[in-house]
């Protein structure tokens, strides 16, 4: 969506900071997924298809019920089906809706090298502004959840929006309002602690102990969490990760190496200029042609004695 | 419904079998959700395969496909036996306290009078014995050895846990834990809904799966309550519509019945339908019977309908047997039947064993479709390589395709699951020549009409007499249509009770059904939708969804039939002195001079209940039936049969009783005998169903619905794929005795091998939705598989249960 | 054969040269671009090769460019690279090299220590920018790695990527620095006292050669 620049309070590859008047006083927003209540139906995917104009290949079965089988260009939430089977031979069939979860801390913009192609939202929403996008694939890189796809066709990085375009005129995004279960709702982030402290009570009420929401501190929390029956194993879900963070490699090469780097070079530069300046370069003199020349005879003569 | 969706919320206990609600009903499940997390409620699914409702479920057990009523009588005798029944409601509001005529029998598997050569009964033994006056005989201790308790009690007492284990194959502790949920429904505060769909009703007995499912419903005092009742998820979004307004073959608008060939006159058929009470002071509603069917053919033919002529009961065809869809394909394969019509219907893949259809189609000299979709019957003559290999030089068959509107390009009323009449407004113009169903039948009516007038024939009066008084005869509206249904008076009508007061003047909406009358002074197309556009106006088009009560019933939101009643049977609610069983889901209430409440009674709005009318006025009894006397064609009792094509060399409830093998009163001819395979040749069950993604053969013409399941595949447990061999998202050849299919194998956990009978069964899942047209991938119809035998009395084809070999393609 | 031109030696012939240069043609383009991608305050760098996405299309096809180049040079190269005992003798006098104190120095062969070390840091860096810069292109090799490997290579990229900067930034004020040596790699020639100064070894061995040819 364009640039509101008023409501952006991050910037991807922005040194400085951005606008800081508007703040989020009434709250950040967060959509709130219960993978307890969601039966799979893949409504969310069709809503956003259709609201976003997005239209993926007509595919394959690989043998489950993912369709499309991976995030991408058209595809920026997905259903993911796994089936887990406990050691007393029980079996789950865990859906977890996936997509971008909305960090507060978002990799994808940290990693990101185009001046606002990624913005966060004093919302919370994080966003791309795919006319800066220029199709690195730095975002994929720095996600700590494996969200971002790069299109096929045009090089541009896209993800789900969390529909900002509707929360922006207060509409809710487009898979809450399709959701058919109420697995979905969305709110200030506050109102979906509350709302998932209910859900959890009730799991846990029916025997799932560790029941719980997922808002991972690691990044910072994110805006879009789930209520999971197994909050303890989370990579159950088709591999949500336990302990999200921005990978360290990520960290490094995206913080400390950027000052660091430009340091080395202009230091090994200025060091170059300092020498050239004190000591001063290092010419062939006539003495140094004489001696040569002095050698070369020398050199001459014990050839042809 | 009994109830309808918003109600399941009220549920403590929702059973979903025979039926996938989260996967074909995702907005309905909703209300489970609901339930679940707003009324503590538990959910129970029980499936062949671990689905899409049990993902979210608190207790799954698998099931093999087409046991269901071992599952459920073994519920029954385990209710029974440890006596956790509601009795207070099964006393007063059932049958269990009738005596049973003494011929009736069951023997060796067989109700008494069954005809071996004709494969159906002779009912006369299935009634209860009526004393000196006429009334049934009752012992209200139900200690009578021929009363309905002690007979069901015997008649399930072989259904123990050990022969549902053995049968189902569903483990006994798994077995224990839902019966025992399940029976904490017996106390009045608590209510359990039972959700099903064509789990149940495509079995060869699939109707007397969901009669034994509504016999623990009302042992367990769950009907006619908030949060209760028999609730059949429909599958199209006006199917209930469909059945309603009578478009089945042997029925009229509002479940009235055609004539059958012995009832030439009026009185004949009218007898045995408008049914006089069993027990004293009943309302037996039937008894209106006359006042339905009169205005009936008022509507239909106006004035033409005299008393003198019998309201125009000669124009009526009179039924020498049914005509069901699988006769008529089976006349249209003997070359009996050479036209067809197929408005909104796709029987080439929604009718079972596709190369019969084929041959059956191959012979008809016509074929009109009506349909917005190009659909495979419109396209059956085409070649379509190995998803659909015709001969199409040698198909002589003329097929006319008449593109229609879709719900969204016309205005009306769709009725819901729910009961519901909900009016809607037309979203944009149909595309290219598509034109109404209306438009289409309109001009077919009025060119048969003309061609009569113009050449005469040996009876044109049903034609030349049809009431069509409509603004543009082209093209009824709607509304006018919507009026037609509901209902008017013709004359001027005074209250009998009070001549001097006029009740509606001629021409006026009538209220209700109670206004209608058997002399011909009032006009209503569809009595039990009468009122839905009333005095006031339409009433279907109504959307305030307030909810004083909090019931969920919000009466003033679209309109409910009958007499825009939410919960079916809700006098049940109440005791027999008109209190509620329980105050925090009270439906109605007896106040001392009337009922009222949340919902519209189903009883008469100021009738005592100290009078000793039943709750269930419906039957002439008054009560709800356990002992189906012979109301249907497989016994008084559900008994389990297998599937005709079982895995079973016999039926483990009948021993050595080959006749009681399969439902011996089912639907199936014998030319489709030899069709039918053997475990021997074809060792895997299957089953077919559907998918969230796609809806019949429709979606897959939608890019939309092609990208979030774009390709054929079937499901096979990871046991069974071991066995032979089978990698995930490999290709699997399915071949049953009628066709071969191959498609994706979904190698899955979700689908446990079962222990049956002493042996393993593998069972295998055949989703439905692909074919040789469409966006999604090419696929082949589900019914190349399906066996061609039906339900005895429904005739719904047995898709649910039959027997596959499974191979790497 | 006049005397003037007879009291030149040729350091590079003409394809050592060329290669050289394309080497380091695209090397300045590969880092000017990778610089843009590297730190926002060089991303108007990109504006150099058309914008952002050029930028990104550019960076990797002509660090293969690069790559094949240096790889040539190298194969050149690499036998007069081979460091020794003199080499490290030299490399611990470093402050000696950095005073222009050469007489204090160990005779010197065609390249001194700090010119081998260079070419071997060079080499390791070009080969790490290969390496990882494949599993980061993301337009043709990323979805053949997992993300980890990703990760770890745009990493090692950047500071690969720095390394080489820099060395090169030391090679370019050498240049500078050793006044001849420019032209050397222009030219291709330098004169008996450019080489009896910096590469005595070589001056050596070079007249003799030449001698005997004579």
């Amino acid at each position: 969506m364009a640039l509101q620049s008023l409501d952006i309070v991050r910037r991807s590859a922005t040194t400085t900071p951005a606008p800081q008047a508007r703040g989020a006083h009434s709250g950040q927003v967060a959509k709130l997924i219960d993978v307890t209540k969601c039966i799979g139906c893949k409504a969310c995917q069709v809503a956003c298809m259709e609201w976003n104009d997005l239209r993926d290949e007509v595919g394959h079965c690989s043998g489950h019920f993912d369709n499309p089988p991976d995030l991408g260009g058209q595809s920026w939430t997905i259903m993911k089906f796994a089936e887990h089977e406990h050691a007393d031979g029980s079996l789950e069939w865990l859906i977890r809706k996936d997509g971008c979860m909305h960090c507060a801390d978002p990799g994808c913009l940290k990693a990101c090298p185009s001046p606002g192609a990624i913005v966060q939202y004093a919302n919370g929403i994080v966003d791309f502004h795919e006319e800066n996008c220029i199709g690195c694939g730095y975002c994929v890189t720095g996600c700590p959840f494996d969200v971002p796809r790069i299109s096929k066709h045009d090089r541009k990085a896209y993800k789900c929006t969390l529909c900002s375009d509707r929360v922006a005129v207060g509409q809710e995004p487009a898979c809450v309002k399709t959701c058919p279960t109420g697995a979905i709702v969305f709110g200030s982030k506050e109102d979906m602690h509350e709302h998932a402290a209910e859900r959890i009570e009730d799991l846990k009420s029916r025997g799932y102990a560790n029941a719980g929401l997922y808002d991972p501190a690691g990044v910072g929390g994110t805006h879009v969490m789930y209520v999971l029956h197994h909050a303890d194993q989370p990579e159950l879900y088709s591999g949500l990760p336990k302990n999200p963070v921005i990978s360290p490699f990520v960290s490094l090469w995206k913080g400390a190496a950027k000052p660091l780097g430009l340091l080395a070079i202009a230091a090994t530069a200025f060091a170059g200029f300092l020498h050239y300046i004190g000591i001063g370069p290092n010419r062939t003199d006539e003495h140094d042609e004489r001696e040569a020349e002095r050698e070369a005879q020398r050199l001459r003569a014990e050839e042809h004695p | 419904m009994t109830n309808h969706w918003v109600d399941i919320r009220n549920a403590d206990v929702v059973l979903i079998m025979g039926g996938n609600a989260a996967e074909a009903h995702p907005c309905g499940f909703k209300w489970v959700t609901e339930a679940k997390a707003h009324n503590k409620a538990k959910l129970i699914v029980v499936d062949p395969r671990f689905n899409r409702s049990a993902s979210v479920a608190d207790v799954y057990a698998p099931i093999r496909t087409g046991t269901d009523i071992v599952f459920l009588g073994g519920l029954i005798n385990d209710l029974l036996a440890s006596d956790r029944i509601q009795r207070e409601y099964v006393v007063n509001y059932t049958d269990l306290s009738f005596i049973v005529k003494d011929e009736f029998a069951f023997k060796d598997g067989l109700f008494s009078g069954y005809n071996a050569d004709k494969r159906n009964y002779s009912k006369s033994s299935w009634d209860y014995a009526l004393g000196d006056d006429g009334f049934v005989r009752t012992d209200p201790t139900l200690a009578d050895p021929r009363c309905v308790y002690q007979l069901l009690k015997q008649h399930y007492a072989r259904y123990t846990i050990e022969m549902v284990e053995r049968v189902c194959g569903t483990p006994k502790d798994k077995v224990r834990q839902i019966w025992d949920l399940i029976a904490s429904t017996a106390t009045p505060t608590r209510a359990m809904t039972i959700m099903y769909a064509l789990g149940w009703t495509q079995h060869s007995i699939g109707s007397q799966m969901i009669r034994t499912g509504a016999m623990v419903q009302l042992l367990l005092g769950n009907i006619g309550i908030a949060g209760g009742g028999m609730n059949a998820l429909r599958g199209h979004s006006n199917i209930q519509g469909l059945t309603d307004l009578g478009l089945m073959s042997n029925l009229l608008p509002g479940y009235l019945t055609l004539p059958n060939e012995a009832e030439q006159d009026l009185a004949t058929y009218l007898t045995p339908r408008t049914q006089k009470p069993l027990r004293p002071k009943q309302m037996s509603y039937w008894q209106n019977y006359p006042k339905f069917f009169v205005s009936l053919m008022k509507s239909w033919f106006g004035d033409a309908a005299t008393a003198e002529n019998n309201w125009a009961f000669d124009y009526l065809p009179k039924l020498d047997k049914a005509y069901d869809m699988l006769q008529a394909y089976e006349l249209m394969h003997q070359g009996k039947m050479t036209g067809y019509i197929c408005q909104g219907f796709n029987p080439i893949a929604a009718a079972p064993n596709k190369a019969k259809l084929v041959e059956s189609f191959s012979k008809l000299k016509f074929l009109v479709t009506m349909d917005p979709l190009a659909t495979e019957t419109s396209a059956f003559w085409q070649n379509h390589g190995v998803f659909h290999d015709v001969d199409t030089a040698n198909i002589r068959t003329e097929v006319f395709r008449l593109p229609t509107t879709c719900f969204a390009e016309e205005e009306g009323a769709v009725v819901n699951s729910s009961r519901w009449l909900q009016w809607h407004w037309k979203g944009a113009n149909p595309p290219g020549e598509a034109r109404s169903d209306i438009w289409i039948m309109s001009a077919l009516y009025l060119r048969l009409k003309a061609l009569y007038a113009k050449e005469g024939g040996a009876f044109p009066d049903p034609i030349a007499n049809l009431s069509w008084k409509y603004v543009h005869a082209a093209e009824p509206s709607a509304e006018e249509l919507a009026k037609e249904y509901s209902g008017r008076a013709l004359v001027d009508l005074y209250d009998p009770k009070d001549p001097t007061r006029l009740v509606r003047k001629a021409g006026e909406q009538l209220a209700g059904f109670a206004e209608l009358r058997d002399d011909g002074s009032t006009a209503s197309g569809c009595w039990i939708f009468c009122g839905a556009w009333g005095p006031s106006g339409n009433l279907m088009a109504r959307r305030d969804n307030s909810d004083p009560t909090g019931v969920g019933n919000t009466v003033n939101w679209a309109w409910s039939w009958p007499a825009n009643r939410r919960v079916l049977y809700n006098r049940a609610s109440c005791d027999v002195t008109g209190k509620p069983f329980d105050p925090k889901r009270t439906l109605i209430a007896w106040n001392g001079k009337a009922w009222g409440g949340a919902d519209i009674p189903d009883y008469g709005a100021a009738l005592d209940p100290a009078d000793g009318a039943g709750p269930f006025i419906m039957n002439p009894e008054g009560v709800a039936r356990f002992f189906a006397r012979g109301a249907m064609a497989e016994g008084p009792f559900p008994e389990h049969y297998e599937p005709f094509e079982t895995p079973l060399a016999e039926n483990p409830l009948n021993p050595g009783q080959a006749q009681a093998l399969n439902n011996p009163a089912a639907r199936v001819f014998k030319d489709d005998l030899p069709s039918f395979g053997k475990v021997d040749e074809f060792p895997h069950v299957a089953t077919t169903y559907r998918l969230t993604e796609h809806f019949h053969y429709w979606t897959k013409h939608v890019r939309l619905n092609a990208i979030t399941q774009p390709e054929q595949f079937v499901e096979i447990g990871a046991a069974l794929a071991d066995e032979l061999g089978i990698a995930n998202g490999s290709r699997v050849r399915v071949s049953s005795k009628r066709g071969v299919i191959e498609a994706v194998a979904m190698v899955t956990k979700r689908i446990k091998a079962l222990t049956v009978d002493g042996r393993t069964v593998h069972q295998i899942g055949v989703p439905i939705h692909w074919g040789f047209l469409g966006a999604a991938r090419p696929g082949y119809l589900a019914n190349t598989l399906t066996p061609f035998v039906g339900d005895g009395n429904t005739n719904t084809p047995e898709f649910k249960s039959f027997l596959v070999k499974v191979e790497r393609a | 054969m006049n005397r003037e031109h007879d009291r030149e030696i040729v350091r590079y012939r003409a394809p050592t040269r060329i290669n050289h240069w394309i080497v380091a043609i695209s090397f300045v383009l590969a880092a000017l671009s990778g610089l843009a991608l590297f730190h926002p305050a060089l991303f108007p760098l990109a504006s150099l090769f058309g914008g952002g996405p050029w930028t990104r299309i550019l960076h990797p096809f002509i660090g293969v460019v690069m790559v094949v180049a240096f790889v040539l040079l190298a194969a050149r190269m690499w036998r007069d690279n081979r460091i020794d005992a003199r080499d490290r003798a030299w490399l611990r006098n470093v402050g000696d090299v950095i005073h222009n104190r050469e007489e204090n120095l160990p005779e010197v062969g065609r390249f001194n220590g700090g010119q081998k070390l260079l070419f071997w840091v060079l080499v390791t860096c070009v080969l790490v920018l290969l390496l990882s810069g494949l599993v980061i292109w993301r337009a043709y090799f990323s979805q053949w790695f997992p993300i980890g490997a990703i990760r770890l290579s745009a990493v090692a990229h950047a500071l690969f990527g720095l390394i080489l900067v820099c060395s090169i930034i030391v090679h370019i004020y050498a240049a500078i620095w050793v006044k001849g040596s420019l032209r050397a790699m222009t030219e291709g020639k330098v004169s008996y006292g450019w080489a009896w100064r910096h590469h005595r070894a070589w001056f050596r061995e070079v007249v003799s050669a030449r001698r005997r040819a004579d």
